[in-house]
């Protein structure tokens, strides 16, 4: 495994938790979404009570140089509520989707967040001074009798305790009839794109009465459908590039420059099955969850229900590698299919420094890490690193909590007899789903979300 | 380990090779499950995982309340009493007619995330 010794392996330790202890988890707290922002110093999650926790990490500290800054609270909000659409009689649920931050421009700071419906532009700005000796207020606000008033004074600002503000800036609604499952920022930093079940919309960040439907799937006759899209996202560099995914396992890459409306893929990525191999839950599991492009724009991910494949842009008829995250449960799916596990979407990320990767590097010491990370069950998540092909499992559990304590690999014994320390398929606790983790872009410092709870790992400092 | 999906199913096959005795690991794993879920549920739709999922995915969020049966509720409530909803005030169906008390709460949280307690 990886952590096993190699020397440049990363040995991943406990930082911190957050969240309740308790067992019973109430609805609301259940985490839908985490999200580093793009120098890694703010960690945000939105979870299904509409609610978005978003953590900073503090300053170094000088003295204790063996560990990186930990991540505390920095601001909290509503972001979207509850809703009933009458005119559908559809419930409209404040789950946070996703979130997508902004890159920092000014002092403030910026995300989208999105429910199934509606997307907002959160500004999240400090004040930290605060204006003293007005002329007609007193300082806790009551006016002044002005005959009172006998000297002038300029207001001064003076500092204060720091305040976070959350305010929403935009509001972005009514343009899906279908359920967003993703927001993606272009790389021109103007617009974005948001697509649900069936169409995918472009925005511009500034403008919310209007945006530009780029995709359409949505066939004549309803009862002629067979996928769905499942996720997009906007290429890294080239703005007028972006991927989306479908039901079927399918990749398509459009680029926005060949017609207005993006109906006809310019590459479709698609692995061909054996037609030996088909079964019912074929389909099912061949429907990707999540799909992500690398730091540089070359590669593509994509997380099926029990696999990670990573795409090469330049080769559409199969993945150029694909890891098994829990091959074991392919002899448990229709277990799966009964109690639905089997149509949990898992996401997946690339770890941050693959940046410089495709720009060569001759010397083999030099050649930095790739490594893809996705969740599983029984709090289990899953490393594969690309250029040693070696993989790890870890468990985020509080019974884990020492920090600088490496943490122990994990072993699931798919069938015959169980050594010692490994869990069997069927002690697995199905309940238990890693669905949402995180990289930072540039540290090794990871963000993983169990049900309710937010564990923070770093690795071994020396 | 990078191996391509299906390595299973034909590792198993090579094996049944040699044993012919064990049954099972003649079928691959897939399709030994997809026999289990077809013997559970004969009248399971021959479109295999097809548009009836896509539909249920696309109606998530559908409820359904019928301000007829409200309004006749209503009226008749004064007469006699209606069977109440049931334990679990999520479900309602049947006889009982529902009403907007019936109907889950959707208000929004006023309590803060556990995450930043």
């Amino acid at each position: 495994f990886l952590g096993a010794g190699g020397g440049n392996d990363i040995q991943w330790c406990f930082s911190q938790v957050k969240g309740a202890v308790d067992d019973d988890v109430a609805e609301a707290d259940i985490i839908s979404t985490v999200e580093f922002n793009h120098s890694g110093e703010l960690l945000a999650t939105g979870d299904k009570g509409g609610r978005v926790v978003i953590f900073q990490q503090e300053q170094e500290n000088k003295t204790q140089s063996h560990s990186r800054g930990e991540y505390n609270v920095y601001s909290t909000f509503q972001s979207h509520e509850p809703e009933f659409d009458y005119l559908k009689s559809l419930e409209i649920e404040e789950k946070i989707n996703k979130i997508r931050w902004l890159p920092q421009k000014n002092a403030a700071q910026f995300l989208l967040s999105t429910n199934d419906k509606t997307i907002k532009l959160w500004k999240i700005s400090e004040r930290d001074k605060r204006p003293e000796g007005y002329n007609l207020k007193e300082e806790d606000g009551r006016y002044r009798d002005p005959t009172t008033v006998t000297t002038l004074r300029v207001p001064v600002f003076r500092p204060m305790d720091l305040m976070v503000e959350a305010s929403p800036r935009r509001i972005f609604a009514n343009a899906h009839t279908y359920h967003i499952n993703s927001i993606s920022i272009n790389s021109d930093y103007e617009t974005y794109l948001s697509a649900d079940d069936l169409r995918i919309n472009l925005w511009h960040l500034e403008i919310t009465d209007r945006s530009f439907n780029i995709v359409d799937i949505k066939p004549a006759n309803m009862e002629e459908l067979t996928e769905v899209i499942t996720a997009a996202e906007f290429h890294p560099n080239s703005c007028s590039t972006f991927v989306y995914s479908s039901s079927k396992g399918t990749i398509r890459l459009c680029d926005m420059r060949a017609s207005a409306l993006c109906d006809r893929h310019s590459k479709l990525f698609e692995e061909p099955e054996d037609p030996s191999n088909r079964s019912f839950f074929s389909e099912i599991i061949s429907s990707i969850s999540d799909v992500k492009f690398s730091h540089s724009g070359r590669y593509m991910m994509t997380r099926d229900y029990l696999s990670v494949k990573i795409w090469d842009l330049n080769m559409e008829n199969r993945p150029v590698e694909t890891y098994q995250v829990h091959e074991y449960l392919r002899s448990k799916l229709c277990s799966l299919y009964e109690n639905d596990c089997i149509f949990d979407k898992f996401e997946c990320c690339w770890n941050g420094s693959d940046r410089q990767v495709e720009f060569s590097s001759l010397r083999t010491s030099d050649i930095p890490k790739i490594i893809v990370m996705t969740g599983s069950y029984n709090n289990f998540f899953r490393m594969f690193d690309r250029n040693t092909k070696r993989d790890i499992t870890l468990e985020a559990s509080r019974e884990n909590n020492k920090p600088r304590t490496v943490l122990k690999p994990r072993k699931v014994c798919a069938s015959g007899k169980r050594k010692k320390d490994e869990i069997s398929v069927d002690s697995l606790d199905f309940n238990k789903k890693i669905l949402h983790t995180a990289w930072h872009p540039k540290e090794n410092i990871i963000a993983v979300a169990t049900t309710n709870n937010l564990y923070i790992f770093q690795d071994k400092m020396n | 380990m990078a191996a391509p999906l299906g390595t299973g199913a034909l590792t198993e096959e090579a094996g049944q090779e040699k044993q012919d005795t064990q049954k099972d690991k003649s079928i691959p794993p897939e399709r030994a499950e997809e026999a289990k879920l077809k013997a559970k549920y004969p009248n399971l739709g021959q479109k295999p995982g097809g548009s009836d999922f896509l539909m249920k995915r696309l109606q998530k969020g559908q409820k359904y309340f019928d301000s007829g049966d409200y309004n006749m509720a209503k009226a008749k409530m004064k007469n006699k009493q209606l069977p109440s909803a049931g334990p679990d005030k999520n479900l309602v169906t049947g006889d009982h007619i529902p009403t907007p008390q019936d109907l889950p709460q959707r208000k929004s949280s006023l309590v803060t995330s556990k995450l930043a307690g």
